[in-house]
């Protein structure tokens, strides 16, 4: 992250505009926004979901996704306006001159070749080099880039291979032809924090290496403080503010920009109590032949929230499953409010479905699309409490209230509703059967910072008027600062430690908390460097 | 193995129904030739002659390790007391079905080699300029030769190439004797009349998987590499779509060979359908058992052949973790 001093213009974008056609009519996805990017730059695009940012770093190659397009505005690369070039033209700067590195590698590689042929078709296409000088370039990306056995991981399928190991493996396709620009678009976003860590690090070292000029797309501000010179910030298709990176952390000017990391500052003070509200013990649990959980004991006290954090895979929501008795365990029970629960959800009595409630992570997936929000919300009152008609109404509108939304809604369906408002109705359906115990699945995953925040104190604010206990599961450390009383590390089916949140975020860590939590960016410019630093030291 | 293993099963369930469907028919060969006036005792003796008698059980196993051996057994119609056909003694359904087999094989065959080719080449032309009107007209006309029966078809063909327009002949009677020249000639209307009622289905699965492929975020990803259409269709959705696309082909390859029956009786062809016709017409039990067990393996073979493609297409099949 060196500070660019010869200040060469690469990429000059003025004034773009940009419609989408989405449910039937055209809708402004970019308002005339302006964009400057000198050679060996990198500037970072922050901002929401729909804030146009991904948008904005695909339409700097002149591309637009299928229903989209460039009303307006103009696209200097290199002195050429990519608004004004042919789709013919366009493809011989596409992956050659500029290059693209997409949020999910895992989707974004074909299936049916092998790495090292997708790594290096673009540089094939310019026919400077042989294909067998091209694969030992390939090679030495790999291993610049800290891939395991770079000499053979080319020979491998997109499935062969960890999703950490393919981000990086997309990092070398864009580079094999030594492009000018590279545009990251959210690239470690559906990453692990302790995989976000390695492919960020090879990221920038390989983009410094080159001196190649980057867009990195980002809705995590402390992910791009870690990358960019310079942060410009989006929202509704109109930019916020631009500065550089360090004037933007130290001293925010607008509002919005503040509010971004307003999650980390949610805090709430630890309580807990001996009474539990469940205990799991000495569970094992398998999918199929394939073991997931090893001997895991978990209590959670009344009226407390416990949070379970881990990689994806550690067995937190596994954890969920077992709890539900949609996934039986193996070995081991389930002690529920002083009574053994029976592994098996068909043998589970109503009363005992009723006490716990589960919410998802993607309330999209979660909810009938067909289903009006009245019908959503009502149909656990009258399955779980027999209300009906009249009452069952004024019920699903009180329970409407508890959420901060009013009767208007009714009638909608999941369709008509924003994320957070989704994520809130499906919260509603786990308050109407009147839970004793909430599991959040990763609940705030899938939501903006904002609205995050909104959902985290909802849930804080239900427990202290109703006294529910949560479960919370979530690989967000963040988000466990700002509502845990207590914490269960988790890590490959086992739990690692479980305790109050001060003693858990609290040196002596043992050696994987202290991975997971040195692993989570700071919203320091120089938190990555140092980490580096200190991990090599 | 395991695909192998359940496909032996699933044509052994088969030869069970079809057996059983064969013997709960109501009326007999017995009777059926013996006329309604025929005594007791002559049905009878008939019946012991042609193994009749027995319980179902028996002769189904009897018929199965025949089959095992390759002897369909004889059939019941050729016989003496037969019509037509005196003094030769009951032919074996080996013998009799072997060269229609030919025969119909060679007609899907050739019609196949027209067809596959063709709606592939349609298909993926009409994913590559989609919504143009070559795509709209494409997609509009197969819908059309999809939902006409195939005697309709075939009729059509007739009238427009046989009647109108003479340029082949009605009636594809072909034997051992015509050259290949003068087979392709002849059987030209039945050929053109299979490849249209299959093509319309292929040509359509092709397109939709294409297109279906299209969506995924690897082929905006090649796009963005600089990949031209034609490289995207072809390296980078194609191959992802052969598995689909396997499928499809063979069922309509056992369409095509089920749709034969239709077609054979239509322009008089000596296939293996016509045969069958024929032999149900006749209550000829082994010659009917016969033909429906080679349709049922056809069919499970062709499935085998897809699941297959589909495996060696997809790598995450092919090479585990």
């Amino acid at each position: 992250m060196t500070l660019n001093n010869s200040k060469e213009l690469l990429l000059e974008m003025k004034n773009i505009h940009i419609d989408g056609f989405s449910d039937e009519r055209w809708h402004k996805i970019l308002k005339g926004v302006d964009l400057t990017l000198h050679r060996g730059e990198i500037l970072g695009l922050i901002g929401e979901s729909g804030a146009g940012k991904s948008t904005m770093g695909k339409a700097a190659m002149g591309y637009t996704q299928p229903g989209c397009k460039i009303i307006k505005g103009e696209i200097n690369f290199n002195g050429i306006d990519l608004a004004k070039l042919t789709e013919f033209e366009k493809r011989k700067i596409w992956g050659t001159k500029i290059s693209y590195v997409a949020q999910s590698a895992a989707a974004s590689f074909n299936p049916a070749h092998r790495l090292m042929d997708q790594t290096i078709s673009a540089a094939n296409r310019l026919k400077i080099n042989p294909t067998d000088v091209l694969k030992k370039d390939a090679v030495q990306l790999y291993e610049s880039l800290q891939l395991p056995d770079a000499e053979n991981i080319g020979d491998r399928y997109p499935h062969q291979v960890s999703g950490g190991q393919l981000q990086r493996i997309m990092t070398a396709m864009a580079m094999s032809p030594r492009p000018e620009l590279i545009i990251f678009d959210e690239p470690t976003t559906a990453l692990d924090v302790t995989t976000q860590v390695e492919v960020l690090s090879a990221m920038r070292s390989i983009v410094d290496k080159f001196n190649t000029a980057a867009i990195y797309i980002t809705h995590d501000l402390a992910v791009v403080a870690q990358m960019a010179d310079r942060i410009k910030v989006l929202r509704y298709g109109e930019e916020v503010e631009e500065a550089e990176t360090r004037d933007m952390l130290s001293n925010p000017k607008e509002e919005y920009t503040k509010s971004l990391w307003s999650v980390r500052s949610l805090i709430k003070p630890e309580e807990t109590n001996e009474d539990y509200m469940l205990s799991i013990k000495n569970i094992d649990a398998a999918y199929g032949s394939s073991k997931v959980l090893h001997n895991v004991s978990i209590d959670i006290p009344k009226g407390k929230t416990v949070a379970i954090v881990g990689e994806s895979g550690s067995g937190k929501s596994t954890t969920a499953r077992v709890i539900t008795g949609l996934l039986p365990q193996l070995k081991g029970e389930i002690i529920f409010d002083g009574k053994k629960l029976s592994p098996k959800l068909e043998q589970r009595s109503k009363e005992e479905l009723r006490r716990i409630q589960i919410i998802f992570q993607m309330p999209d997936t979660a909810m009938n699309p067909r289903q009006t929000v009245d019908e959503i919300i009502g149909r656990p009152i009258e399955f779980y409490q027999g209300i009906k008609g009249k009452e069952r109404e004024a019920k699903v509108i009180e329970l409407l209230k508890m959420i901060e939304l009013d009767e208007t809604f009714l009638d909608r369906l999941p369709s008509e509703l924003s994320g957070g408002q989704k994520q809130r109705i499906c919260i509603a359906r786990a308050l109407a059967a009147n839970p004793d115990l909430i599991i959040c699945d990763e609940v705030t995953s899938a939501l903006d910072q904002i609205v995050q925040e909104g959902i985290l104190k909802l849930l804080q604010k239900l427990q202290k008027d109703l006294g529910v206990t949560y479960i919370f599961i979530t690989h967000d450390i963040a988000t466990v600062k700002a509502i845990s009383d207590e914490i269960v590390v988790m890590y490959q089916g086992e739990v690692v430690e479980q305790g109050l949140k001060s003693k858990i975020l609290n040196p002596p860590y043992p050696d994987y908390t202290e991975l997971l939590l040195s692993s989570v960016p700071e919203m320091d410019p120089d938190w990555l460097t140092n980490l580096l630093n200190k991990r090599s030291s | 193995m395991l695909r192998l293993s359940l496909g032996l099963v699933t044509v052994f369930a088969f030869s069970v129904i079809i057996f059983s469907t064969f013997s709960f028919l109501p009326g007999d060969f017995a009777t059926e030739i013996l006329g309604q006036s025929a005594t007791k005792s002559a049905v009878k003796a008939l019946r012991a002659e042609l193994g009749l008698d027995k319980p179902p059980v028996t002769r189904y196993f009897d018929w199965l390790g025949n089959v095992f051996q390759g002897d369909f057994g004889s059939s019941f119609s050729g016989r003496s007391k037969v019509q037509g056909d005196q003094g030769d003694r009951s032919r074996e359904v080996v013998g009799l079905i072997v060269p229609r087999l030919k025969n119909t094989l060679f007609l899907t065959g050739v019609a196949a080699m027209l067809a596959i080719p063709l709606s592939l080449i349609l298909g993926i032309s009409a994913a590559l300029y989609r919504n143009s009107y070559y795509d709209r007209s494409a997609t509009g006309v197969s819908l059309v030769t999809v939902s006409s029966p195939e005697f309709f078809t075939a009729y059509i063909f007739i009238l427009l190439l046989a009647t109108l327009f003479p340029v082949f002949p009605t009636i594809s009677n072909v034997d051992e004797a015509s050259t290949l020249a003068e087979r392709f000639y002849r059987t030209a209307l039945p050929v053109f009349t299979l490849t249209l009622i299959t093509m319309g289905h292929m040509m359509r699965m092709t397109r939709s998987a294409i297109i279906n492929i299209l969506s995924s975020e690897y082929i905006e990803m090649a796009k963005l590499s600089g990949a031209s259409r034609y490289e995207v269709i072809v390296k980078h959705a194609l191959p992802n779509a052969w598995a689909p696309i396997s499928q499809v082909i063979a069922i309509n390859l056992a369409y095509m060979l089920i749709g034969s029956v239709v077609v054979e009786y239509v322009f008089n062809y000596q296939g293996i359908g016509r045969l069958m016709v024929g032999s149900v017409y006749n209550r000829d039990l082994p010659v009917v058992q016969a033909c429906a067990l080679i349709f049922a393996s056809t069919y499970v073979i062709l499935n085998l052949i897809a699941d297959l493609i589909g495996i060696i297409s997809n790598p995450r099949l092919l090479y585990p973790k």
